[in-house]
């Protein structure tokens, strides 16, 4: 039973942490690291309440060995309010349209949000519906989710000084 | 709470010699984890049992997607879904893959799963399969003895089975740059969403001379078969033959015919064979389309 140290770059801040190889990044943020906002739901990379960054891409945390998220940029939903006083604007949209019901999705719902709107900063209603085909939600019906994503867009392009 | 992974002892190495020291050393009792989509819920799951899982990760030199006129395409081991999907000369000279890339799959996995791991899983539904038959595909395998290139059509097996040895690495997929005047396309029928398993794939690429008839021929068909498949006697039927709605239902039949689909969780065999006649007809439709000229 060969035990492992990791060192783990999360949400900017370094982390150093004695696991066994066959954990996956979800495991050791929760469990090990007590970053409890990502969820394990499936298991098998269908429902997306896993969802991290890594290098700022969208991935599943639970079918990510937390080996081989070693040097990589790591973030989760704990890392993207700017301070402890100030919440993202995407978390902000989705608290505003009433996106959240039981909340189990939300934080893979915001990762997944970010790296679109990285990629796509005016998204469609199209797009965000055909973007968010890895995160389920089995509360809101979705319309909500795509309001606050609609409106998060709104604000990100006003900040960034672009015509919405 | 979701089933904790079985043990196995983790390799990282961070050259090409070292895995391949490492796969030689440890050959049938070794998985190789690329992007980890199939690999690790397969053994979360108990399909799958491997004392050793050598990460591909820190390994250089395989994660290109490169494209030249003269050599083609080339998809290194670790290049992802995405990577491929949206490369643009792959958007342009293979639209056909790029499309099987983005539709495959949920954008996460698509992010983290690869384009040779779709292949090497030796899945009959693997969408990047028939885009990659109809456009001659090569494989290039890398072991401590050296290399060997094999044709993707010659690579499948049966379900799960692949021409690869315990010791060797799927380096890179190496495709051949199409002719400017070759016009592809590719179907896809999923029983719920674009991003469940596939119950029934064709591709089909169309070369047409200047005198108007078809010069080359393709046509692929996954999920239908123990193997994605081309269908040889259709690419026969249909080479030299006017590009009309005649022949390619002509050929469609054929490719029904060729069919052995079963009966899943997805689809009966019958409305398997049925949609192969279908997609069949309308990806060679529209193969013929974007040859002429229109819109890829």
């Amino acid at each position: 039973m060969a035990r492992t140290t990791l060192h783990l770059e999360i949400n900017g801040d370094p982390y150093e942490v004695s696991t066994f190889p066959w954990r996956t990044l979800a495991e050791v943020l929760r469990e090990d690291l007590n970053l409890v906002g990502t969820k394990i739901g499936c298991g098998t990379g269908d429902c997306g309440a896993c969802t991290v960054l890594l290098d700022g891409k969208a991935v599943c945390s639970c079918l990510t060995l937390a080996a081989d998220a070693e040097g990589r940029r790591i973030t989760t939903i704990e890392g993207l309010a700017p301070s402890p006083t100030e919440l993202h604007p995407v978390q902000r949209a989705f608290i505003a349209k009433g996106a959240v019901q039981c909340g189990f999705c939300t934080p893979g719902m915001i990762l997944r949000a970010v790296e679109l709107l990285a990629a796509n900063p005016s998204p469609t209603e199209a797009e965000i519906r055909a973007g968010f085909g890895g995160n389920l939600c089995r509360c809101t019906g979705y319309n909500k989710i795509v309001a606050a994503i609609q409106a998060a867009a709104a604000e990100l392009e006003l900040a960034a000084g672009r015509p919405s | 709470m979701t089933a904790l992974l079985p043990h196995f002892v983790h390799h990282r190495p961070e050259t090409l010699p070292r895995l391949l020291d490492l796969l030689a050393e440890h050959g049938e009792r070794a998985r190789i984890l690329a992007g980890g989509t199939d690999l690790l819920e397969r053994m979360r799951a108990g399909i799958v049992h491997a004392e050793h899982v050598i990460s591909l990760g820190r390994v250089p030199g395989l994660d290109h997607v490169r494209f030249d006129e003269g050599m083609g395409l080339t998809i290194g081991a670790r290049a992802s879904l995405a990577d491929v999907g949206r490369h643009p000369a792959v958007r342009q000279f293979y639209p056909t893959l790029s499309r099987a890339c983005t539709v495959m799959c949920t954008p996460q996995i698509c992010n983290m799963a690869t384009v040779v791991g779709n292949l090497v899983n030796g899945s009959p539904s693997a969408d990047a399969a028939p885009p990659l038959l109809i456009h001659d595909a090569r494989l290039a395998l890398v072991s401590t003895a050296g290399e060997r290139e094999i044709s993707l059509a010659d690579f499948f097996l049966g379900p799960g089975r692949v021409e690869r040895r315990p010791e060797e690495l799927v380096r890179e997929a190496r495709v051949p740059a199409p002719a400017p005047e070759a016009g592809s396309s590719f179907q896809r029928i999923s029983a719920r969403s674009a991003v469940d398993i596939a119950a029934v794939l064709a591709a089909a690429l169309l070369e047409i001379g200047e005198d108007g008839r078809i010069r080359s021929a393709r046509v692929a068909l996954g999920a239908v078969a123990p193997t994605p498949r081309r269908c040889l006697v259709a690419e026969e039927l249909l080479a030299g033959g006017e590009p009309d709605p005649a022949l390619f239902e002509e050929a469609a039949g054929l490719c029904a015919a060729v069919a052995r689909p079963i009966d899943d969780t997805r689809a009966s065999a019958a409305w398997r064979r049925a949609m192969v006649g279908v997609l069949s007809r309308r990806a060679l439709e529209e193969a013929a389309q974007v040859a002429r000229g229109g819109v890829r």
